[in-house]
């Protein structure tokens, strides 16, 4: 039998059709073919994406000619430093601070939310609730931060629902005020700092779901059953285990508000931020180790910041 | 942890004001399609009046973003869907050093800001003296694409795992016939769902495409500039309508199908 078997393969082995000659090569070196598979891949991703940021980091290093406009390759701290004039520190400043008040305020309107979701809604209540989530994520950024510019005009629907309830001097009065205010909501730091968590809310969401869904049911049920009341349970079981997940959000509402241009460049006053100074320096003054070094910023802050998520546990809740 | 109680009326309260500010403004776009008001936003529309579409119908700039727009998702997605199925089967089916280096890089282009990618791309461009061209807004897009096709792949290959492959080579079938009768029919609508989603990603990105696109005009890029300087109102409004729409059907059948998914298994 044992015989008549191996005549039998050898028989296959000499009619083997290319395709089997190949697959047999294949398994018997498993390191060519995750090459072959990985070869396409890597160069996109590696040599054209990686390298690309590799060179941008390099010429964050370089001298930048003001005279000539030129780019030399001499390697200088200089552009490092320039990110420590008072005017480049402040938009860093703005920007970071932008980020922190949009992260905070996504946290606080997601939670209720995704609360609401995994411990009161079922069927097609849920499944609707996470496509009104899923929906916007995935929809056009760009009509998402054009509708709130019909939103916030001075002719707009919020002047319109104030002034229905007779607070239009409400809005005038906190226009007014310094720092947030400006001649009018979508000039203001106010108004963008509302555009930005209605773009950023879905990132926020979707993972304070996920942390929220993995709560083992049975420790509620213990917490209960050692006589915590319903609003003890939240704050010592259900909060601290659903953290992970805020803060794997935070790291979306974080890095997007930090990179974004386009939002900073339709909503609010001249006063720039991180993305529309790179923006800047890359475009007509050609400038782009300065423009580098600015980018890399937001890829040191998201850095130290993917660190301490990680201690935190967030990247479970991906 | 689903609660046999009714939920607090401050937390209804709460989660239900999320999902009209998250919906509001959307609703808004396809009510502002219609308004007779040409040069403002006001609230509420003087009056209702269909003839934008007819006049956006007829902008030939309008068509020529938009056929770059498909086209470029087109091409994107393809690209995308082989290189992404490429690297979920080499880190699902291969042991090797850098695994987590591979996931990592098909991560970085999302995780990082969009403004990081396309400067990066745009001055590498620049250093080897390429033009601008359709390719390289494809370029870009299939960097920030590729994720979604990975992930959806590489989540199905974990349900299934390698037991039926190996059944199937133990039958008698080489690598392509496999590959053809076993695994494409398991991973196809992942393969779909992916595709779906990273064709919307492609048809309204717009940070990268700012910096690989040179003088082009893609949909988004088109909605920008308007953005900026405000000259046809009444056509914006319809194009940001037809853009929602023409994105969120993607968007509901890629759920759909990564529903069923979840049902059967």
């Amino acid at each position: 039998m044992a015989l008549s078997s191996s005549t039998f393969d050898h028989a296959n082995a000499r009619k083997a059709s290319i395709g089997r000659r190949f697959s047999r090569y294949f398994h018997r070196h498993p390191r060519l073919s995750i090459l072959l598979l990985l070869a396409l891949p890597l160069l996109w991703l590696g040599a054209v994406y990686f390298g690309s940021l590799g060179a941008l980091v390099l010429q964050s290093f370089f001298h930048y000619d003001s005279y000539s406009g030129h780019v030399l390759p001499q390697l200088t701290g200089e552009n490092y430093l320039e990110l420590l004039s008072p005017s480049n520190l402040s938009i860093v400043l703005r920007t970071t601070s932008m980020a922190v008040a949009v992260t905070l305020a996504s946290a606080l309107l997601a939670f209720p939310l995704a609360y609401y979701s995994v411990r009161y809604a079922k069927g097609r209540t849920k499944a609707l609730l996470y496509l009104a989530v899923i929906l916007p994520l995935w929809s056009s950024y760009i009509v998402r931060v054009y509708s709130w510019k019909l939103i916030l005009a001075r002719e707009g629907i919020i002047s319109w629902f104030l002034a229905q309830l007779g607070m239009t001097q409400l809005l005038e009065n906190v226009l007014k005020l310094p720092g947030i205010g400006g001649a009018s909501l979508s000039m203001s730091m106010l108004g963008m700092w509302m555009v930005f968590v209605y773009i950023w809310l879905p990132y926020m969401i979707l993972p304070i779901h996920a942390a929220l869904e993995r709560v083992p049911k049975t420790l509620l049920e213990a917490s209960g059953d050692l006589g915590a009341r319903p609003g003890q349970t939240f704050w010592k079981v259900t909060l601290p285990l659903a953290l992970p997940g805020v803060v794997a959000g935070s790291i979306f509402t974080f890095s997007l508000t930090l990179g974004d241009f386009i939002i900073p460049g339709t909503i609010g006053n001249s006063s720039l931020f991180i993305g529309q100074a790179v923006l800047r320096h890359q475009g007509t003054a050609g400038n782009i180790p300065l423009a580098a070094a600015l980018t890399v910023v937001p890829m040191a802050v998201m850095a130290v910041y993917l660190v301490i998520a990680r201690r935190l546990g967030a990247f479970d809740a991906l | 942890m689903r609660s046999r109680f009714r939920p607090p009326f401050g937390l209804t309260l709460a989660a239900v004001a999320a999902v009209l500010f998250l919906h509001i403004p959307l609703l808004l776009i396809g009510l502002y399609a219609f308004t007779t008001e040409e040069t403002a936003y006001t609230f509420p529309p003087p009056g209702l009046t269909t003839r934008w579409f007819l006049e956006a119908f007829q902008r030939a700039d309008l068509w020529s973003a938009l056929t770059l727009s498909l086209k470029v998702a087109t091409i994107t997605t393809l690209i995308s869907l082989a290189l992404g199925v490429l690297a979920a089967f080499a880190v699902h089916h291969g042991k090797f050093i850098g695994k987590e280096a591979i996931t990592f890089l098909v991560i970085l282009p999302i995780a990082l800001p969009g403004i990081v990618t396309g400067i990066a791309l745009r001055s590498a461009l620049k250093m080897m003296s390429l033009e601008f061209s359709f390719w390289t807004i494809v370029l870009g897009h299939v960097t920030f694409c590729i994720v979604t096709i990975y992930n959806n792949v590489i989540a199905r290959l974990r349900r299934t795992g390698f037991s039926i492959v190996e059944a199937s080579m133990d039958l008698g079938a080489d690598t392509f016939q496999t590959f053809r009768y076993v695994i494409l029919p398991t991973i196809a609508s992942a393969l779909l769902a992916g595709g779906m989603l990273a064709f919307s990603l492609s048809f309204d990105e717009v940070i990268v495409t700012t910096f690989t696109a040179g003088q082009q005009a893609t949909l988004p890029i088109w909605i920008l500039a308007q953005l900026s300087r405000p000259r046809d109102r009444p056509v914006t409004n319809v194009v940001a309508f037809f853009v929602i729409i023409i994105t969120t059907l993607p968007i509901l059948l890629a759920y759909r199908l990564t529903r069923q998914d979840e049902e059967v298994q």
